[in-house]
């Protein structure tokens, strides 16, 4: 019996640690989104594969602000100050992994404030797993027009949407066209687009402001995923002579049109390409790219200020300043501290913690940053900055446009490279 | 489409352009192949990572480019070390499988690929590079874009090719690799060492690819997952061509290069891969007519 009895003691005793292991365990989980005094965002971000040199600066980008924020005193939330730290995930470039550690820092980490992944398709893969749970996430590196046409809740996104990226060019190749006494009607224009979610969306937009102006488009040509060479679509682009020329296909698209447009001493007077930054073309081919058009969301000479960095300029020199090895600050950087920001700011209107009233204030941002201003619109995309386009003039970046932004007049027509 | 088409047939002059950059792509294609032809034709092995040892050397003279080397130096180096590479890889792994069946060596290259892709990815990075001969580029003919870069590359894969046949007609181990593709187990009997021939091939191979890989980074772009696509044009100017077809091999991946421009111009830069792997399906298909023709008079 007393052995027995001893048994059941110990079987007793078990499953009472078992359920206090387990206790401790919830609790832990649920108190996560605020340990003590400091307030938990997760993200799941690409620190290793394709995307890794962005995935590390929005990483840096996030780091610099949350660093920023906590040195100015933090965020107070009735009348209590707090920090902010980020635990970060590393999705490996692979939405079906993003998707699982969104899961994770949700269910497991008890996360309940969200920073976005890098890059359209990851965000698209995470934002589902954010929504089911009714986890704000404010995101600053998916740009795809698709990701604001879902009906999503609590996606919030600090930059513009994709297809605001060329159509910029178009206005301006409108107004050039009128300037030398033609219609914008009489420009024709050549696409070359990669065959993906945030080209086409790059795409679309082209194509609306080319329908606005009524423009002809000449060249529709789409881009493989694996572009290693596109003389072809040059080719054609020598045979018909537009106005314009716009290319769109990440960084190897960047960096083969402007190789190519080079070697083949294409004399297009407006050429405009996305992803020029990030594929270092002005590093690569020099003197070859210049008068070349580069649509960003950002430029530290831009004339944008804010609370907490002080002007474009400011941030540029603190960032070169905390992170070595740059020597431009990449605007996927600029718009994750930017999308820290907005956290900081909603928690203070909310007077919160509670991830429904943040997510409301979140909703109601209106403020001016170093990045520029955001404002939400209903879908979730930031409506209050524009999307500004730079031209490379003796191998460095001049904003060009929109001419309220304008630092620089524009060149055209373009000097035909070798010329 | 059909305004493509127009393009070509009003300004014939187009045509010129397209048959320029194919024929000179299309060498470099045929070296990576003829390199594939090798290996299949003496190991019967596919190997998969073919388009890898491409872009592998491709790397090195990026690597020496971005030392302030001028990357067509980048050739004996990048021949000597694929090919220790090469000698590498069969040591560890090919030997292993050579023996087993067809999906075991299938697998295996597989692998290596995977491997080859994610280590050039950890050292590189993941955006695509160039390596810059700084050559004229010129425009003749009025409306034809000529870059030296590619005329130069077309001669040295000439000059590569006739290298390699020379080689293989002459040398004592040319001969050893020819006898042990007509029969391995008669050239053991003769005492040809088998392994090391198949060594030495798979090593040549690798060499061979990568001299394609200096040369494509000079022309092209390179990123360490490219490798798929020269792996399938390898295999289908190999399988369009025959095994141990050297002119074969030759012609067949000149006019893929050119197809490839002409797939593109027509029908879109990105339908420029599409057509090469259409055009493995036609062969394929043209192959089978002729040997169920073939079968049909030995019956």
């Amino acid at each position: 019996m007393a052995i027995d009895f001893s048994k059941h003691t110990r079987r007793g005793a078990l499953a009472v640690m078992g359920v206090a292991a387990a206790a401790l365990l919830t609790g832990h989980a649920a108190q996560a989104k605020v340990e003590g005094d400091t307030i938990i965002l997760g993200s799941a971000i690409s620190l290793t594969g394709k995307y890794s040199t962005n995935g590390i600066h929005a990483q840096n980008g996030y780091e610099l602000a949350v660093k920023r924020i906590n040195e100015m005193g933090g965020v107070k939330v009735d009348g209590k100050s707090y920090k902010l730290k980020v635990v970060y995930y590393d999705d490996e470039s692979t939405p079906a992994r993003g998707a699982q550690l969104a899961e994770r820092l949700i269910k497991q980490d008890g996360v309940q404030y969200m920073l976005g992944p890098y890059s359209s398709g990851l965000t698209k893969a995470i934002a589902p797993i954010s929504e089911k749970y009714k986890i704000p996430m404010v995101e600053a590196e998916g740009a795809s027009r698709s990701l604001f046409t879902q009906g999503y809740k609590y996606l919030f996104a600090v930059l513009s949407t994709s297809e605001q990226y060329l159509a910029s060019a178009i206005t301006l190749a409108a107004e050039i066209a009128e300037k030398n006494g033609k219609k914008p009607s009489d420009v024709r224009i050549a696409m070359a687009f990669e065959n993906d979610p945030f080209s086409q969306d790059v795409r679309a937009g082209v194509m609306d402001d080319a329908k606005k102006y009524n423009m002809q488009i000449v060249i529709d040509d789409k881009l493989p995923r694996d572009l290693s060479d596109m003389s072809t679509t040059l080719t054609k682009v020598r045979a018909v002579k537009p106005d314009v020329l716009v290319v769109s296909g990440h960084s190897k698209g960047a960096a083969t049109a402007a190789r190519q447009l080079a070697e083949m001493k294409i004399d297009t007077p407006i050429v405009a390409i996305t992803h020029c930054e990030a594929a270092k073309i002005i590093s690569k081919f020099g003197a070859t790219t210049n008068d070349i058009l580069c649509p960003t969301q950002w430029a530290e000479t831009l004339s944008y200020s804010g609370k907490y960095f002080g002007s474009a300029a400011d941030y540029d020199k603190l960032f070169k300043a905390t992170y070595e090895g740059y020597k431009n600050v990449p605007y996927q950087a600029a718009q994750a501290s930017a999308a820290v920001l907005v956290w900081k700011d909603a928690f203070e209107r909310a007077n919160s913690l509670d991830k429904d009233k943040v997510r409301d204030a979140i909703a109601a941002t209106d403020m001016m940053t170093f990045y520029g201003g955001i404002k939400f619109a209903p879908e979730g995309n930031n409506i209050a900055k524009p999307m500004v386009l730079r031209q490379i003039q003796n191998e460095t970046l001049n904003v060009v446009a929109p001419s309220k932004y304008a630092s620089h007049p524009v060149n055209w027509p373009r000097q035909v490279p070798g010329s | 489409m059909l305004f493509n088409l127009q393009i070509l047939i009003d300004a014939p002059i187009f045509n010129v352009q397209l048959l320029l950059n194919g024929v000179t792509v299309g060498a470099i294609f045929a070296l990576a192949a003829y390199g594939l032809a090798l290996v299949w034709g003496v190991m019967n092995v596919k190997n998969l990572c073919q388009g890898e040892f491409v872009i592998m050397g491709g790397y090195i003279a990026y690597y020496m480019y971005t030392k302030g080397i001028h990357p067509m130096f980048a050739l004996p180096v990048a021949i000597v070390l694929m090919f220790m590479f090469g000698w590498f890889v069969y040591r560890l792994v090919i030997s292993k499988v050579i023996d087993r069946d067809l999906f075991t060596s299938l697998l295996a290259t597989f692998g290596l690929a995977i491997v080859l892709q994610q280590a050039l990815n950890l050292i590189f990075g993941p955006e695509v590079v160039t390596a810059e001969s700084g050559m004229a580029n010129r425009i003749i003919l009025g409306d034809v874009a000529v870059q030296d870069i590619r005329v130069l590359s077309l001669v040295v894969a000439c000059l590569l090719a006739v290298a390699v046949v020379v080689f293989m007609k002459n040398s004592r181990m040319g001969q050893a690799i020819r006898a042990t593709a007509q029969d391995a187990r008669a050239a053991k009997v003769m005492g040809i060492d088998t392994d090391q021939v198949y060594a030495f091939t798979y090593s040549l191979n690798a060499a061979i690819c990568g001299a394609a890989g200096v040369l494509i980074s000079m022309i092209w772009v390179i990123q360490p997952f490219y490798g798929i696509t020269h792996s399938i044009r390898a295999f289908v100017i190999v399988v369009a061509a025959g095994l141990g077809n050297l002119p074969g091999v030759i012609v067949a991946g000149l006019g893929l290069g050119v197809a490839e421009q002409y797939g593109g111009f027509v029908l879109g830069t990105d339908f420029q891969q599409v057509t090469v792997t259409g055009l493995l399906v036609v062969v394929l298909v043209i192959l089978q007519i002729l040997m169920a023709r073939h079968r049909q008079v030995v019956e």
